[in-house]
């Protein structure tokens, strides 16, 4: 097991720095250099910038300093705000975002599952059409159009809601829901066929045939192995929940760490935007990780398998 | 049953069976596709899917002429009109017509969707199809280069790409959105392609095949595409929405494509600036537009995947 | 002799997208007390679902019961609520099912799945319950006993994990067990094992069994009465020595024909009967084993033969049986 693990931490790491060099290559491949588009500056005060960005250094030798950098937990300077390191605008912007996915993260992972469940075992009754109902909504309808829906309809007109910002408890429910309904949605129609399919399997009719109550049946047996499917695509639920923030978060108005990503983007901040995508990318290759040894936790059969070879 | 039967000797000679064919079927055999799509027509959700494909399809070809205004064609003088008789789903902030303009990003959305899934497609079944038929250690590395560009988050990938790509200020072309978007969306199609030729090698029906004597062309034409394509077909018609839906959150973060030209995603993020000064129609009629084709295809994969499951035959 | 079970005239069907199967056809059979009856047939030919209409385990709808009842201690389980059946269940009545690798949920300690039904019915203690566990897979012979009740079913083996199934159906000291073809997925060296196993326990704890199962080669030695299947109904059923030495039926007589023997002569074929049982959403009219028989007469084809009582225990469903039958008729066997 801690070999399998040891090999999958390597992975990680490898993800990561290939991401790291993505994104560097990328940034460093933008036409002209991010100093050129600013207003006319004299040559004295361009040279002196480039300098104090690293940047008239040659780009392998960027890229050697920059993963050192990032070695010593360093994200970079943002070009843009001369005040804020990245690392400010993450400390800052981070726990707000956490907060939101987190809360989007256990709405998705209550309902979603318990919603396909209902529906698996009232097939082609009532439950299932209603969860399929909002299943479909879920998928169909993105987050940012749920987002201002949501704020339309309903922070206009429940003063409870707060029309946007972030602060108190009120303040986090609407982006949540807006948030969670999309991985909601997933996670119900997976959880769906998934228990369909455990219903039919032997061991739920060995387990009837111990007479055991149905619920016993239902939550020991049936759910117990229905439910793997679903934790085997949190890792991909939290990436989405990821860039679903940045959308969520513009549209409430939440300073989070997405709306920072967001500004970065539109204001062409270079370093910001680099700093940004590889702390999402840490974020959610350790969240992958983290996943991973879960659901190896909880599937006795993956742990022999993994330890075998 | 014996009571009220009137026996006679010639009732126990010997039947003559020779019209019987013993190994008859009775039950009707069905064909494998007319009967996909017989069970694809019970669905009542997918057909009502692939009806709304087919007409916004349609519209997005003609629905641009309908109005008699161009999607550029500014009127300062019928700014933010509501829905009315001569503007059907009003105007926009610079008077510009909304319906032709929304049949336009429903044509750049549908374009960018179908474009994207059909490189995926391609880049993916390529890749998949290799690494399933070669040696495990080829497979292990390309599995292995696959698995670190699938847990790069896609959009994230997606997002860079369109900063480089584009100047700045400025939108991106449906080339460079097609291409951030291809570059990592290929990767659960060429999985899928890779699980399903491995899973495929291994089988019991392509062994048999072999042991008859069958070369690897004639098990990968007779067997392995044959029954890889159902859930492709799958994928395909899902992975559609997915990249619909990409270019509509670029298009709302700011990315999308170059105005004047607009998708659905653009629409929806000029849109939201009319939200807040009551003219919510701006945002709300792209946004109905985005769900309905995101719903269409995906009720459309879900009943495909139904209709292609032997499991489910009924 | 005391009667456990006794299934009168039961009549069970689906539907389904073609209309209704008729898979079981008005069959009426008993099982006497730690008496084991073999129900024998070719798959499809309803064994199965009626192995599970006793135990009531059949999804319902498509299944539904048309006629008939279940009577088990002389209570009709047909008319029982399924709480009802919860307590009868694992607890008088126990199965086994065919596949062991897929019949024990993969993702639960195999003691803990031993002494579920234990714990429901009776309301034991954990401890005592886990003592249970152990003393149950030591019964079946399964070696370590303590150390494999923690272990998880992937890590047993097709023959121990029968047992433990085996373990899993005997913990409440049923009344009567049924084993739907327990080895047929099983090593034939590991076949002869499981079946020693069931008769010994079947002894030490005075039950019934019924067996199903397509091997005639597994009736001769474990069973005291056979039932023979075709198409949803009874052709013929008797003591086993009945069916094996005075066989009326033609299928009978085919079934065992395909039946390899360690007698047999090396160029001696094996008898295969060809064909396959005709499909139930349109039983036929007459014998549904007409298209199949060497022995068929014009009346087989539409009229349907009624029971002959060759002695107090044996009987079968053939024109042949008729006295106007011309007895020499059919080369065949």
């Amino acid at each position: 097991m801690s070999k399998y693990l040891l090999k999958r931490l390597f992975m990680s790491l490898v993800t990561i720095w290939a991401v790291i060099t993505i994104t560097f290559a990328l940034m460093h491949s933008v036409p002209g250099d991010p100093f050129r588009s600013e207003s006319k500056m004299p040559p004295a005060v361009y040279e002196n910038l480039l300098s104090q960005y690293g940047l008239d250094k040659p780009v392998p030798q960027q890229y050697v300093i920059y993963l050192g950098n990032l070695l010593q937990g360093d994200l970079g300077a943002s070009m843009k705000s001369r005040v804020e390191t990245v690392n400010d605008m993450v400390e800052r912007g981070f726990p707000v975002s956490a907060q939101l996915g987190a809360q989007a993260l256990l709405i998705a992972i209550v309902f979603g599952p318990a919603l396909g469940s209902l529906a698996a075992l009232y097939q082609n009754k009532f439950p299932d059409y209603l969860s399929m109902v909002i299943a479909i909504i879920g998928i169909s309808v993105p987050s940012f159009i749920m987002g201002t829906v949501l704020i339309q309809f309903v922070a206009r007109n429940v003063a409870y809601f707060p029309i946007g910002g972030w602060g108190t408890w009120q303040h986090t429910l609407l982006p949540s829901f807006a948030l969670a309904l999309m991985p909601l949605a997933t996670m119900a129609r997976l959880m769906r066929s998934s228990m369909l399919e455990v219903l039919n399997q032997d061991y739920i009719k060995t387990a009837k045939s111990k007479g055991i109550r149905k619920s016993a049946v239902i939550l020991k047996h049936a759910v117990r192995n229905a439910i793997l499917p679903v934790i085997s695509i949190l890792g991909t639920t939290i990436s989405n929940l990821l860039v679903g923030s940045f959308v969520i978060e513009k549209i409430f108005g939440i300073p989070g760490l997405g709306r920072f990503f967001v500004q970065s983007i539109s204001n062409r901040d270079y370093t910001l935007i680099m700093g940004t995508t590889i702390f999402y990318a840490i974020i959610l290759v350790a969240m992958l990780f983290i996943v991973d040894i879960a659901y190896m936790l909880i599937d006795p059969r993956i742990k022999l398998a993994k330890e075998g070879r | 049953m014996k009571a009220d039967l009137d026996f006679r000797p010639e009732m126990f000679e010997v039947a003559d069976k020779t019209d019987l064919n013993v190994d008859k079927i009775r039950r009707p055999s069905i064909k494998f596709w007319p009967d996909v799509w017989r069970r694809l027509k019970m669905n009542k959700l997918a057909m009502l899917g692939l009806t709304l494909i087919i007409a916004m399809i349609v519209m997005a070809f003609i629905g641009v002429k309908l109005s008699g205004y161009t999607y550029f064609e500014q009127n300062l003088k019928l700014r933010n009109t509501h829905p009315n008789m001569e503007f059907w789903f009003g105007t926009d902030e610079l008077g510009r017509d909304m319906f032709t303009r929304v049949w336009y990003g429903a044509r750049y959305s549908l374009a960018i969707g179908v474009i994207a899934a059909f490189i995926d497609f391609v880049i993916g079944i390529t890749y998949g199809g290799i690494a399933g038929i070669s040696s495990r250690r080829v497979d292990a590395i390309m599995m292995r280069v696959a698995e670190v560009i699938y847990s790069i988050p896609y959009l994230l990938i997606v997002i860079l790409l369109s900063v480089v790509l584009t100047q700045e200020g400025g939108g991106s072309s449906m080339f460079v959105l097609i291409l951030a978007m291809s570059l990592t969306g290929w990767v659960p199609m060429a999985i899928l392609v890779r699980g399903q030729v491995l899973q495929l090698k291994e089988s019991e029906y392509s062994l048999a095949s072999e042991s008859l004597g069958a070369t690897k062309s004639w098990i990968l034409k007779k067997h392995i595409f044959p029954n890889t394509l159902g859930p492709i077909l799958v994928n395909v018609t899902l992975t559609i929405p997915r990249a619909i839906f990409a270019e509509a959150t670029l298009g709302f973060l700011g990315l999308g494509l170059q105005a004047p030209m607009s998708s659905l995603g653009t629409l929806a993020n000029d849109g939201l600036a009319g939200l807040a000064v009551g003219n919510a129609y701006q945002i709300i009629i792209p946004a109905i537009f985005i769900s309905l084709i995101m719903f269409s295809f995906n009720v459309l994969g879900d009943g495909l995947r139904d209709a292609l499951d032997p499991r489910l035959r009924k | 002799m005391e009667k456990i079970l006794e299934v009168k005239d039961l009549a069970v069907s689906f539907k389904t997208f073609f209309g209704e199967v008729e898979a079981v056809r008005g069959i009426s059979f008993e099982v006497g007390k730690k008496e084991t009856v073999a129900i024998v047939g070719e798959s499809g030919c309803g064994k199965s679902v009626t192995a599970n209409s006793i135990m009531q385990l059949l999804p319902m709808p498509p299944a539904f019961f048309k006629n008939g009842e279940i009577l088990f201690n002389g209570e009709n389980l047909l008319s029982k609520s399924e709480k009802e059946m919860q307590n009868i269940r694992g607890n008088h009545i126990a199965m086994i099912f065919q596949d062991p690798m897929t019949s024990l949920n993969p993702t639960m300690k195999v003691g803990k799945q031993i002494v579920e039904g234990l714990i429901k019915h009776h309301g034991l203690k954990h401890h005592d319950a886990k003592k249970k566990a152990i003393e149950m897979l030591d019964l079946v012979a399964v070696p370590q006993p303590e150390k494999r009740i923690e272990q998880y079913p992937h890590e047993f083996s097709g023959g121990m994990r029968q047992r433990v199934m085996i373990a899993l159906a005997m913990i409440s000291d049923p009344q009567l067990l049924i084993a739907d073809e327990p080895t047929t997925a099983l090593d034939v060296t590991v076949q002869a094992q499981i079946l020693d196993l069931m008769k010994s326990l079947q002894e030490r704890l005075d039950m019934s069994i019924i067996l199903i199962t397509h091997d005639l080669g597994v009736v001769a030695d474990t069973s005291d009465k056979v039932v023979v299947m075709y198409a949803g109904q009874i052709v013929e059923q008797g003591l086993t020595d009945e069916i094996f030495k005075e066989t009326a039926h033609p299928y009978t007589q085919k079934l065992l024909a395909s039946v390899p023997r360690l007698d047999m002569n090396r160029d001696e074929a094996l008898l295969s009967i060809e064909g396959t049982p005709p499909d139930l959403y349109i039983p036929p009219k007459g014998c549904a084993f007409y298209d199949r028989c060497d022995k068929a007469m014009k009346i087989c084809k539409d009229n349907m033969p009624g029971f002959t009582e060759h002695s107090a225990t044996h009987a079968s469903r053939c024109w042949l049986n008729h006295p106007m039958a011309k007895t020499n008729e059919g080369s065949g066997i």
